[in-house]
């Protein structure tokens, strides 16, 4: 059996989400092959083709590809199905959108997000916002997943690459179009790779209190998150969002300000090593998961923090 | 242009929830049930656009047990014009239920298919992405923004990072994300015309489709417990104990 990893890059790097994911297949027999998409990248390229485990690296180098739209990347993928056993790539939007696809191409069942691999066909996986854990055995005989990035560690690079083949992109379909991006510009590291994480909920207030976390972030070199809530009372872009809707994270220190700390929140950051929670609350079950719990008024503490570090 | 609106029942997301002591499954027993959030989001988008003059009927589906009917009727008083309910105790999953629907969808012809992103409960956000596989159409997922222009829909995206915007040829599966729009409640006079508004009962047998489980639960545990740690009094000492204790920062 052989597996197929899908490998995403931006920047000039291979994303640390499929770094982690990729570790997954560590844990299924045989050899792993990756694809990988995109023009003019060729020094990623080359990067990824060190990924300890690869033993084959694919590289379609097309303009095309350079912004994904998942009716070609299954396409693209399908082409080439016959020969694996294993789909997988890491949980992103970018993976989320396409596996589902190219799992009813194949007339199989997909598996989300899984957190763990039981074995050959059974996997581990959260339900319910986190809730809940479920085991689950799939009967299909090719299995598409998706990988959860927190629930593995980042893959080792080797010394030298592995192999390394150029393939077309054939029998493209021509149904959907890529308009444009408009990615959100920040100093701070990525929410889902970054080691340390401030986030801020409806008790922040407005977006402009947003401002606060910012200068605490500077100081830390942390990303900036937020609360479902923040997001709906419309803070901050949903791209800020923490939680089993939003991003899922576990940073080294993650710290909530003015979070009331809902289930649905919890799911996203609860994986963290080192929760602190700062809120007026002390109700607030934000504190039943914090390891350092500070009641207090926020807009009174924060401007104090900031001075501390 | 007609709009297909699949809705899924699910425990309300306010609800907390019980793991089965025998690691079967969740408690669903006696617990309070509700549209899910994301497909509310969807019948408030079909809505928006007939009432922009964009779509002229408004189908709700719902594949499940007879309780599901409630469900159809909530999307109905909302503003949906009739519901097909697909009769089934089985746990059916998402590639049978995207079989499903394509049957619906080449019986019933919908410019669009509009659908959560995910479902709150088993949170595999799958269907859409399935559906428009199985239709050969394209799909604009995680949706904040719709735009019909003629024989195209510009959709914009929630990815990682930020937004994007695709263009899909028409008819093209949507599912919806948080931002795309804040659903409507439904007012008593609407709950009451709703109670008329017809709702087709079919079967999964009705459109050939076998829904037999190809995934099988082993088993549901409750995900381990973080212990509360400690209070501290000021910033001086959470400084100190990140610093000394931790060693975080």
């Amino acid at each position: 059996m052989t597996t197929l990893f899908f490998i995403e890059h931006a920047n000039g790097q291979v994303s640390d989400q499929s770094l982690k994911a990729i570790s997954a297949t560590s844990q299924i027999d045989g050899d792993v092959h990756g694809l990988i998409v995109g023009s003019d990248i060729d020094s990623v390229v080359a990067e990824a083709s060190k990924i300890e485990g690869l033993s084959k690296l694919m590289h379609v180098d097309d303009d095309s590809f350079n912004n994904i739209l998942a009716e070609n990347l299954t396409q693209l993928i399908l082409n080439i199905s016959g020969d694996y056993e294993y789909f997988l790539a890491a949980a992103t939007t970018t993976g989320k959108n396409v596996m589902p696809r190219l799992a009813a191409k194949l007339d199989v069942s997909q598996i989300s997000e899984i957190i763990a691999i039981e074995g050959p066909d059974t996997f581990i996986r959260t339900i319910y916002a986190g809730n809940a854990i479920a085991t689950v055995q799939t009967s299909d005989p090719k299995k598409v997943l998706t990988v959860r990035p927190t629930a593995f560690k980042s893959a080792v690079m080797g010394s030298s690459g592995c192999e390394i083949t150029k393939i077309n992109a054939e029998n493209m379909p021509s149904i959907s179009e890529f308009i444009g991006e408009e990615l959100t510009k920040s100093d701070r590291p990525e929410l889902t790779s970054a080691k340390t994480i401030i986030s801020g909920g409806r008790g922040m207030q407005n977006g402009e209190n947003f401002e606060l976390l910012d200068k605490v972030a500077e100081k830390l070199g942390a990303a900036v998150g937020a609360s479902r809530a923040a997001v709906d009372a419309g803070f901050v872009p949903n791209d800020y969002q923490v939680g089993q809707t939003g991003k899922v994270v576990a940073p080294e220190l993650y710290i909530a300000v003015g979070i009331s700390g809902a289930i649905q929140h919890l799911a996203g950051m609860k994986d963290s090593k080192v929760i602190v929670a700062i809120n007026k609350d002390e109700e607030a079950p934000i504190f039943d998961v914090a390891d350092y719990g500070l009641v207090a008024d926020l807009f009174q503490v924060l401007p104090e923090l900031e001075q501390a570090l | 242009m007609k709009i297909l609106v699949p809705v899924k029942r699910v425990i309300d997301p306010y609800v907390n929830i019980r793991v089965k002591s025998d690691e079967t499954g969740v408690e669903t027993e006696n617990v309070k049930m509700s549209m899910n959030p994301f497909c509310e989001i969807a019948v408030e988008e079909a809505i928006r656009l007939k009432e922009a003059g964009k779509a002229e009927e408004i189908i709700a589906v719902s594949i499940g047990n007879q309780s599901c009917q409630e469900t159809i009727r909530t999307a109905l008083a909302m503003g949906a014009d009739r519901g097909i309910h697909v009769l089934t105790e089985e746990k059916i999953e998402p590639i049978s239920i995207a079989k499903i629907l394509s049957k619906i969808c080449e019986q019933e012809s919908p410019g669009l298919v509009i659908s959560g992103k995910q479902a709150i409960d088993g949170d595999n956000n799958q269907t859409g992405q399935m559906l428009a596989a199985l239709t050969d159409m394209p799909q604009g997922t995680f949706a904040s923004k719709i735009e019909i222009d003629s024989d195209k829909v510009k959709v914009t995206r929630e990815i990682d990072g930020g937004l994007q915007t695709v263009s899909l040829n028409m008819p093209a599966i949507i599912t919806t994300d948080l931002r795309l729009n804040e659903p409507r409640y439904a007012s008593l006079p609407n709950i009451m015309k709703a109670k008329k508004k017809p709702i087709d009962q079919k079967s999964p047998e009705d459109y050939g489709i076998d829904v037999t489980p190809r995934v099988n639960v082993l088993k549901v545990i409750e995900p381990p417990k973080r212990e509360a740690g400690i209070k501290v009094e000021n910033i001086s000492e959470l400084v100190e104990k990140l610093k000394n204790e931790a060693g975080v920062i």
